[in-house]
């Protein structure tokens, strides 16, 4: 007797649990023979909305934890990874990279995700400083998380480019959401399902699927979102300025005319972290 | 086997009939799938911000935090076109202080008295608190009906009871907790809802819940009693109001309600003096709404007033 094939519905992770967009639309996935491969979810800005709300709420509890643990939960997600590694390359695969390409670049991502996992608690003592003041003051400058940060990760290297921009932001304690690439969304569900099993609180990190058209508007004005980072065009980056202006949102951008190198050193290290941090200064006075 | 309600229960609802759980629970269902948007959706938010009544009931309360939810009820918001709310709901200890803000202004000054939120002290105590908060300047009463005398079947004395809290109310409005998740079934529901609106005048209130327990306003018993005010006043003629209370905390939620008010009592019930949401954490959301329908943009919820801690 033939067995019917069992196929996975893939779903978007977002506050630790497995959604349809809630407009209920998808986009007929292809590999790269042309065949449907299956249907992904075509979130809309409802769904943004939704996904910004549970990430402010996930926030406070992740800032607090301690960089230690965080730092533990990021090697998890490292661990997790490798031990879905082939499976994760197949996706990688399912879009035309090459048994070779897919497996560097899973592997890449395992050690982004061991690199990250290393910085959560050092950066403090490399970007935090004790100010020499004329005053008899102790003067710390210390490193705080800025809230909910919002990523537009970028169309290649779907695996390798959306985790180099999810890991720092998350590394410090802020929480995020982010539009995965359109032509090749199926590593950040499977993504999602490695990141669900790896100790991470529900609501820190939120994939979602779809057009950037449907996305980036509401990304760029949500006043909720401290901090975009976004791999965008030309076009793209003047309307997240103008939407971010309106409540002084930071911005980080990857111009993606030019290509970027995700495997190289460059891609990661403490200053990726600093894009989403805000500095506090604070006096205190030396006893009498 | 199920625990048979006691007699008297059973005589009042063959009288009134029982709740169709399934219907109700299928019909609020249907509430949540209707589109409200734009000017309409406008609209609903600046209702239900004139319906709010403005709540702090906690132990660490204070005349300072009394008075900056008393300037929020006043102006929620810089703008003018906010209506404020309809009341401010506080402690009995509190109503004075309340008072010299809310003197001469539109928004009323309600007070839970009763021995809130258990009711389980003498009832000369709780008629005692009830004249205390009307002399000092309450304009409406939120008193809590003897849930274990209810379930135990003495009905009588629960009516007597409202009827008293009526009495020593005066002119103030009186609103009566039925405390929902306590009555544990629709049909007692629909029973303590038509116990307490026989000795109610008209426009006075059936409320809820106190917010003080596990399970508070939802769909399901605000369209019971929604429906019991609706039989009552085909029956009778008497419009009484509607207070559902607690848990009521997003815009969404509060445009569900009004829709189950439309559809249930029609327009006339839709102003603030026949319904009112009793709630804390709801104006700021709605406010933050109303901010989105006019800006484009989704607000961020730290833009907006908290007076202090709790809501």
């Amino acid at each position: 007797m033939t067995r019917l094939p069992i196929t996975k519905t893939p779903k978007c992770y977002v506050g630790g649990a497995f959604i349809r967009s809630e407009s209920g639309r998808v986009y007929a996935h292809n590999d790269s023979a042309g065949a449907f491969a299956c249907n992904i979810p075509l979130c809309t800005r409802k769904d943004l909305r939704n996904a910004v709300e549970t990430a402010a709420k996930a926030g406070p509890g992740w800032s607090k934890r301690s960089a230690y643990n965080r730092g533990q939960i990021l090697y998890r997600i490292a661990e997790m990874l490798e031990s879905r590694a082939g499976e994760m390359s197949a996706a990688l695969a399912l879009t035309g990279a090459s048994p070779t390409t897919a497996a560097r670049e899973v592997r890449a991502s395992i050690d982004r995700a061991v690199h990250y996992a290393g910085w959560t608690d050092k950066y403090e003592s490399l970007l935090g400083s004790v100010n020499p003041v004329s005053t008899p003051h102790f003067n710390f400058t210390v490193m705080e998380p800025m809230g909910v940060i919002g990523i537009l990760a970028p169309e290649e290297a779907p695996l390798l480019g959306l985790l180099s921009m999810v890991l720092p932001a998350i590394a410090s304690g802020n929480t995020a959401i982010a539009l995965a690439s359109h032509s090749q969304p199926y590593p950040s569900i499977l993504l999602g399902e490695i990141l669900a099993v790896s100790d991470l609180p529900g609501g820190v990190v939120n994939l979602l699927t779809g057009k950037r058209a449907d996305i980036l508007p509401t990304m760029a004005t949500h006043a909720h979102l401290r901090a975009v980072y976004a791999a965008a065009d030309k076009t793209e980056r003047t309307e997240i300025q103008r939407g971010a202006a309106e409540h002084v949102k930071r911005t980080v951008f990857i111009h993606s005319e030019t290509p970027c190198d995700w495997f190289e050193e460059k891609a990661q290290g403490p200053y990726q972290i600093r894009h989403f941090l805000e500095a506090k200064t604070t006096w205190h006075p030396i006893g009498a | 086997m199920a625990v048979q309600p006691p007699r008297t229960l059973r005589a009042l609802l063959t009288e009134i009939g029982p709740v169709d759980q399934v219907g109700i629970e299928e019909r609020v269902a249907k509430y949540t799938t209707r589109s409200i948007k734009k000017a309409s959706k406008v609209q609903a938010l600046k209702l239900a911000v004139s319906m709010v009544d403005l709540t702090t009931l906690e132990g660490k309360d204070t005349p300072g935090k009394v008075a900056s939810l008393c300037l929020k009820a006043l102006h929620p918001h810089d703008d003018p076109t906010i209506p404020s709310t309809a009341a401010v709901c506080v402690y009995p200890r509190l109503v004075k202080h309340a008072k010299k803000l809310l003197r001469n202004s539109p928004v009323k000054i309600a007070s839970v008295a009763t021995a809130f939120p258990s009711g389980q002290a003498p009832l000369e105590t709780r008629l005692a608190e009830v004249r205390a908060a009307v002399e000092d300047g309450a304009d409406e009463i939120d008193m809590v009906i003897s849930r274990g005398a209810f379930l135990a079947g003495e009905l009588a004395l629960v009516q007597d009871e409202i009827s008293a809290v009526r009495e020593a109310c005066g002119p103030a409005t009186l609103k009566v907790i039925l405390e929902t998740s306590e009555l544990e079934t629709y049909d007692n529901i629909r029973a303590a809802s038509f116990l307490a609106m026989r000795v109610l005048r008209p426009g006075d209130f059936i409320k809820t819940s106190t917010g003080k327990t596990s399970s508070n306003a939802t769909l399901g018993n605000n369209q019971v009693m929604l429906d019991a005010i609706r039989d009552f006043y085909l029956e009778t003629g008497t419009p009484i109001a509607m207070k559902p209370a607690g848990g009521i905390r997003t815009a969404k939620q509060a445009i569900q309600f009004l829709i189950a008010v439309k559809e249930t009592l029609g327009d006339a019930w839709l102003n603030n003096a026949r319904y009112r949401f009793g709630a804390s954490a709801l104006l700021n959301d709605l406010l933050r709404q109303l901010a989105k329908e006019k800006t484009g943009a989704y607000q961020a919820p730290y833009s907006f007033t908290e007076a202090s801690g709790s809501y």
